[in-house]
């Protein structure tokens, strides 16, 4: 578990340099840093089917930051004050006492309390006939949660297209 | 002066002619292999929808969208999303359960297994939610840089 613990660390400090930066195309490469990181970090837990989907969504949405920054050439600089350092490190404690308390009682990493995920794991080749187990679990049992998936996602389509064809028209 | 260039370089898009090919095949086997290899089809659709990105950046959104139109984007995204929607609700009218897996219920064989045509609706949803994350992504980026570029000519 080293490997993950070191990408977590290098994903903090991109994820800061991230936010510290003011050069907005800067900002945007440690983004990618930290995506890539956490795509490396599925790939050590062992699921590689997160980490595709996570460096593939990762490299569009990095795409699409840089053609709007390109096209703006705006770079954003806040003044700073203390009131929302004080905020955040107000949240922050609060945040880290609730996760105290709830990472308390969660099982042990790789040994779920389920049933049903046992059940999953041994029936899921026989039964569905899929060897991607993860395949067998959002396409077949659990088909529905997947259909609410994709609702939201074409409700995102449709949202973007009709707010963006509108501001068009009226110009 | 000169009217400049669409598109990129000559060394990016001499690559790119020998790369988006490539790209576009890896996603659909991406697709096709979500039920026996890691991916599925958000994976494999983004995938897709990336080479058809890749090809806009490189070439210009002529060439892009000479391939595949806007018009073109919403008709397949709309036909993944009745696809996926009809393979449930066919679930529930042959087996009385929405998105029940009702073509390898009556003979689960073992020796089907890893092959490609094993595992019932699986491949079949998966090549909906290709077409819907695909062609919706691919919607969503033309959408996005018209809006850029019309929001640019005005500030001129």
């Amino acid at each position: 578990m080293i490997q993950v613990q070191v990408l977590l660390i290098f994903m903090i400090i991109g994820a800061v340099i991230a936010v510290e930066l003011k050069d907005l195309l800067g900002a945007i490469v440690a983004v990618g840093a930290v995506g890539l990181g956490l795509a490396a970090a599925f790939l050590f837990l062992q699921a590689p089917d997160l980490s595709i989907v996570q460096i593939v969504v990762e490299i569009l949405a990095l795409i699409i930051l840089i053609r709007a920054v390109g096209l703006t050439e705006k770079s954003s600089v806040r003044k700073s004050n203390w009131v929302s350092p004080a905020l955040a490190l107000m949240f922050i404690a609060v945040l880290l006492v609730f996760a105290y308390k709830a990472l308390l009682d969660i099982p042990g990493f790789g040994s779920p309390i389920l049933k049903v995920s046992q059940r999953y794991l041994f029936q899921g080749l026989k039964e569905t006939g899929a060897a991607n187990l993860v395949s067998a679990i959002i396409l077949d049992y659990r088909a529905l949660d997947t259909l609410g998936e994709a609702t939201i996602l074409f409700t995102a389509v449709i949202g973007v297209l009709a707010v963006i064809r509108k501001i068009g028209r009226k110009k | 002066m000169t009217k400049p260039e669409k598109g990129m370089t000559l060394i990016v898009k001499t690559i790119t002619r020998y790369t988006v090919g490539l790209i576009l095949l890896f996603g659909i086997y991406i697709v096709l292999h979500g039920h026996l290899t890691p991916g599925g089809g958000f994976a494999g659709g983004v995938i897709i929808a990336l080479s058809f990105i890749h090809l806009m950046l490189a070439f210009g959104k002529e060439t892009a969208l000479k391939k595949m139109s806007e018009k073109m984007s919403g008709v397949l995204e709309s036909l993944g999303a009745i696809m996926f929607g009809t393979i449930g609700v066919l679930g529930l009218i042959l087996g009385g359960y929405l998105f029940l897996n009702f073509i390898t219920k009556q003979n689960p064989n073992p020796s089907s297994f890893f092959k490609l045509f094993s595992s019932g609706i699986i491949p079949l949803c998966n090549i909906a939610i290709c077409l819907k994350v695909g062609a919706g992504l691919f919607g969503i980026f033309i959408a996005l840089v018209f809006f850029k570029l019309t929001e640019r000519k005005d500030n001129d």
